[in-house]
């Protein structure tokens, strides 16, 4: 009973073995990844570990306070940034080992061929409440 | 003017009008489904027109939904059949079917959170959205979760009796789950080990119960007013609830005296000592020592040897205390906080705040996070001679 967060990136993991970008990909294809995504969260739904799933616009910003009665300070979007997050997927599972499991499934997703992309995912667990038993 | 409707209460009597359910030949899962109904019902009507005989009432509203649901079902012979049997709902089974309910609901073939699902929704009668809030996950995901763990134990002989380990297994994980939305779910473990308590003559089901009143007790003094950890050596001992604490204490003093000891009785020995020192300075941390040797004994568990590390540093001094942390594996959870710690206490400040911090990048949770990093930053800010 652990949430995780598994995250895909647009840039900055290790290069995937299927590394075609989308736009080279048949409308077929994008067609069968969006619904292998859709096929996967339903599946989650159904086993009780699904918790969320966002995509994120790749058009970013740096937002920062500029001090006491001034409008925040805005910068980019930069082009070059080297880690960019496309979206998420966040499960609620019985173990880590499960969730390696699902990663490893949600990187299967079919690319360009209709072959899995085997895409890189990075899984971070969440940080969660306090017990209340600790001593 | 009607008393407001005592949910607590209502919800207390779901294990019995669920158990009178399925022993009439209700299916568990379309019971379970009925029961639910009732309550929402009784939520809705009682408020105006609360009845004579709550459990009367639910067990008739729950089966006549019972009925409803499995009218179009192709069951309609076999409801006939039971209609006729239809026995009468007396208290003489209550006891064995609320044990019964217990065992199904934390049975061996569920996953931990599907056992603590099916427990909070059939034992403890709570929605699934109460459920879905509590455990931060939407309600579509949680009402999966409970109707596959409902199909899971579906072929399980209703009246067989488990293993109350496993029960007590799936209760001190809801207690550990603390407080998150709007149930307090630390305080439903308590009301169910409470009822487990009173159907079930178990040491360990009474230690159980014991160990959760006398942390509870601590519970508000455990957190300072801005969310951060207060530990226990800080906490301000009167806010302890004292009548939780006496009655953990009797809870426990009558388990012990039946001479089986298990390890939840043991882990409330040690927190009926920390509950009994006046002072932190007085807590009788050889006697403390002593029950970690009989948890060692009883579990093994190298998490239990590291707080035994603990509590050998406050006995024989932190050089003991690292001798039996020298012992153990330092990656298990949390030893380089109590590695920091007993360096903290031999004076070696410089490792105790290096060690703190690597603690902190290793916290299991934010508010120990929090804690753990603050800790490395007094030692790192603290004047220098």
């Amino acid at each position: 009973m652990a949430k995780y967060l598994l995250l895909k990136h647009y840039r900055g993991a290790p290069a995937a073995v299927n590394d075609v970008p989308m736009e080279k990909w048949t409308p077929e294809e994008i067609s069968a990844h969006v619904r292998y995504m859709d096929d996967f969260a339903a599946r989650l739904e159904g086993t009780g570990e699904f918790v969320d799933a966002q995509a994120l616009a790749p058009d970013g910003m740096w937002v920062r306070y500029d001090g006491e009665g001034r409008p925040p300070v805005v910068d980019g979007p930069f082009a070059e940034t080297k880690d960019l997050v496309a979206g998420w997927m966040v499960v609620d599972v019985d173990s880590r080992e499960r969730a390696i499991e699902l990663a490893g499934e949600l990187s299967a997703a079919p690319g360009a061929g209709g072959e899995p992309i085997h895409e890189w995912l990075e899984v971070r667990p969440f940080l969660g409440a306090a017990p209340t038993v600790t001593e | 003017m009607t008393p407001p409707l005592d949910e607590v209460l209502l919800r207390s009597l779901t294990p019995g009008v669920l158990g009178v359910l399925v022993r009439r030949g209700a299916d568990f899962a379309a019971a379970e489904d009925a029961v639910q109904e009732a309550l929402v019902e009784a939520l809705r009507v009682w408020p105006a027109d609360p009845p004579r005989d709550p459990r009367a009432w639910l067990v008739t509203v729950a089966w006549r939904r019972f009925l409803d649901a499995t009218r179009a079902d192709a069951a309609r012979r076999r409801r006939e059949d039971l209609v006729e049997e239809e026995p009468q709902p007396g208290p003489a089974s209550g006891v064995d079917d609320t044990l019964a309910l217990y065992f199904l609901c934390a049975h061996p073939s569920l996953t931990p959170s599907s056992a603590v699902a099916l427990t909070l929704r059939a034992v403890g009668g709570l929605t699934t959205r109460q459920i879905a809030r509590a455990y931060l996950v939407p309600e579509a995901t949680m009402a999966q979760r409970i109707s596959r763990a409902k199909r899971t134990v579906s072929g399980v002989r209703f009246d067989r009796p488990g293993d109350v380990a496993t029960v007590l297994r799936v209760l001190y994980l809801v207690f550990n789950e603390g407080y998150s939305g709007d149930v307090d779910l630390a305080a439903e473990a308590i009301r169910l080990t409470r009822q487990l308590a009173a159907v079930v003559d178990h040491p360990e089901v009474a230690g159980l119960l014991a160990l959760m009143l006398l942390h509870s007790a601590r519970r508000v003094a455990r957190t300072a007013p801005d969310g951060s950890l207060v530990p226990l050596a800080e906490q301000d001992r009167t806010r302890w609830d004292t009548a939780a604490i006496t009655e953990g204490v009797a809870v426990l003093q009558a388990a012990l005296a039946r001479d089986r000891l298990g390890e939840f009785q043991a882990q409330a020995a040690i927190a009926a000592l920390h509950a009994d020192a006046p002072t932190a300075a007085e807590t009788d941390w050889v006697q403390i020592v002593e029950w970690y040797d009989e948890l060692v004994r009883l579990t093994d568990s190298p998490v239990v040897r590291l707080n035994r590390a603990v509590a050998v540093g406050e006995a024989d001094g932190p050089r003991a205390g690292l001798a039996a942390l020298a012992e153990l594996d330092d990656s298990l959870p949390r030893h380089a906080a109590v590695a920091a710690h007993l360096h903290e206490a031999a004076g070696d400040l410089e490792t105790a705040a290096r060690l703190y911090a690597e603690a902190a990048r290793r916290a299991p949770d934010l508010a120990e996070r929090d804690h753990l990093t603050r800790r490395a930053a007094r030692l790192n800010t603290r004047p220098r001679p």
